[in-house]
């Protein structure tokens, strides 16, 4: 059977944590925390991943449970004194607002001294993306998401990080971004959004048309591989037999 | 010299409200809808107090303080009802400019405590770097470090309070007090930023009872960092406090609809929050009870 695009988004997640080894996955939302779960099932056994609140779980449940056996205690302090500060960390936030440089916002929309909409505030996105790998997930890819220009900079994109000195720069890495329509990074020119991939069935067009600001896209678009026989069991029947995954994204 | 090791400092919610002051900053411990010291927070919706100024990783304290009209200025980095992540009321605070806010990083509103709990005008630090944390909030500054590698860093700015909140499982007279729970959040680090320190707690027990069953580790607060103790059965309700307690999600849900409607909250507040906390936690169990009940 074809690969879904809610499972196709899970793999191309899971593979923002390859290489990563032995540091805190912090996935935020459903497909972000299928993708870390099958990250450590395949290819970074060695992640660490929590149940969300203050333990580490040696283990991997399906979505909607945090059972297992304990390995660690990670409490909010000890995640904002000794995890975010060394950088052994890849977080994947969520984002109301990205733009063409990077800056995601979480806080508000309109002006912050007076918000249309006051959303959750800059939570650790400030600190997350000096000191440690983050990525984004955007469900559902439209103009009001990819902005050219976020109204609050709550996680900071590489080139706002380049203004503010080298202590801005000196950790800074965010990574990739990925949404119901294809994978992003920041390669482009000046760390600009730059297209790796598009999903099976998705068009570069298609992506330009769904982006409210300039997308860098160079020569031949690939597709975003497909999983593995081997992931799409895993997806099935461990991680996800409910399917809450197409509820996220739904099927093209 | 004996005297202050056996000061009783047992006080009611309102006693202890009582010692508060018009314009005073006040930490709020416990975190989004987590171990909030809710009694208290109730306590201060009921006295005439004005123009606080609310230290807090903000929950429903922040969003029931602004809509009572108690605040002037909130500094926090989030605010949220964690299983509801936008909090309403304080979203309506916000939406109407109706409070003065500094919204800063996570990580930076620690070390903001652990500046003032050190005594120090400030600690340097990563996060807020390019952010616009940085851009709204103009005492936040940087400092160039004086060392080889002349790092320019945020300076974050002590978080001096004159008072803490604080929701603890269990305490005795003197304010020794413990959490059971898998976080201790960040009560230690408010109580150590104040200048006078209220815990409320489930239950007060004698001294020699607070580690019979329980590991020292769990003692998170001594009696040092502590002014005064208040018994509040349910008193984070409807935050959670496990082991004793999760979060009360259909009354949180109720709390969340009637506040994202004017009318409706009106109705919420008659019922729920006109009366003292005794009224406050019967009103709550006669909700369960026609929850329960059907129609």
């Amino acid at each position: 059977m074809d690969a879904t695009r809610a499972e196709v988004c899970a793999a191309a997640l899971a593979d923002f944590f390859e290489g990563d080894g032995e540091i805190m996955a912090s996935p935020m939302g459903l497909l972000p925390t299928l993708g870390a779960r099958l990250a450590k099932l395949t290819h970074s056994p060695g992640l660490l991943l929590t149940d969300g609140e203050a333990m580490a779980l040696d283990g991997v449940p399906p979505l909607g449970e945090s059972s297992g056996v304990v390995e660690g205690w990670i409490p909010f302090r000890a995640v904002l004194d000794v995890v975010v500060p060394h950088g052994k960390r890849h977080v994947i936030m969520g984002a109301t607002q990205l733009d063409r440089h990077g800056n995601q916002n979480i806080s508000c929309i309109g002006d912050f001294a007076r918000p249309e909409r006051q959303l959750l505030g800059v939570r650790g996105a400030p600190g997350n993306t000096v000191n440690n790998k983050t990525s984004y997930w955007v469900p559902k890819h439209s103009a009001r998401v990819f902005v050219e220009q976020v109204d609050m900079v709550s996680g900071v994109g590489r080139k706002r990080a380049g203004q503010a000195g080298a202590a801005a720069t000196r950790f800074h890495n965010v990574h990739r971004v990925a949404s119901n329509l294809g994978v992003f990074d920041f390669h482009g020119p000046d760390h600009a959004l730059r297209l790796v991939s598009v999903h099976p069935g998705v068009t570069v067009d298609e992506v330009r048309k769904a982006s409210g600001c300039d997308l860098h896209v160079e020569g031949d678009v690939p597709e975003t591989r497909t999983p593995s026989a081997e992931e799409l069991a895993l997806i099935r029947e461990v991680l996800d037999p409910t399917s809450l995954r197409d509820r996220e994204v739904p099927a093209a | 010299m004996t005297e202050a090791r056996t000061r009783n400092k047992v006080m009611s919610v309102d006693d202890a409200v009582a010692r508060l002051e018009d314009g005073m900053t006040i930490g709020i411990g416990g975190w989004g809808s987590r171990r909030k010291p809710m009694a208290l927070v109730r306590a201060i919706l009921r006295s005439d107090l004005k123009d606080l100024t609310i230290v807090s990783y903000g929950g429903p304290d922040v969003g029931l303080l602004c809509a009572a009209g108690k605040v002037t200025k909130l500094v926090y980095a989030f605010v949220s009802l964690d299983s509801i992540p936008l909090e309403p009321l304080f979203r309506a605070a916000r939406e109407n400019a109706a409070v003065e806010v500094e919204e800063w990083d996570e990580g930076m509103f620690q070390t903001g405590l652990r500046a003032a709990a050190q005594r120090l005008p400030f600690l340097p630090m990563r996060a807020g770097l390019g952010s616009d944390v940085m851009t709204h909030n103009p005492r936040l500054r940087t400092v160039t470090s004086p060392h080889d590698d002349g790092e320019e860093l945020v300076a974050v700015p002590a978080l001096d309070l004159d008072v803490a909140l604080v929701h603890m499982n269990r305490a005795d007279e003197h304010g020794n007090a413990q959490y059971f729970g898998p976080d201790p959040y960040f009560d230690d680090l408010f109580c150590l930023a104040a200048s006078q320190r209220f815990v409320s707690t489930e239950q007060i027990v004698d001294t020699a009872e607070l580690t019979a069953d329980a590991p020292v580790q769990t003692l998170l607060l001594n009696r040092m960092m502590v002014d005064g103790v208040v018994e509040t059965r349910n008193g984070a309700h409807f935050t959670t406090c496990v082991p004793d307690y999760g979060r009360d999600e259909k009354f949180q849900k109720t709390y969340a609809t009637a506040a994202a409607d004017p009318a409706s909250w009106v109705e919420f507040e008659q019922r729920f929050l006109s009366g003292d906390e005794r009224a406050y936690q019967d009103a709550v169990a006669a909700f369960h009870a026609e929850q329960s009940g059907g129609n």
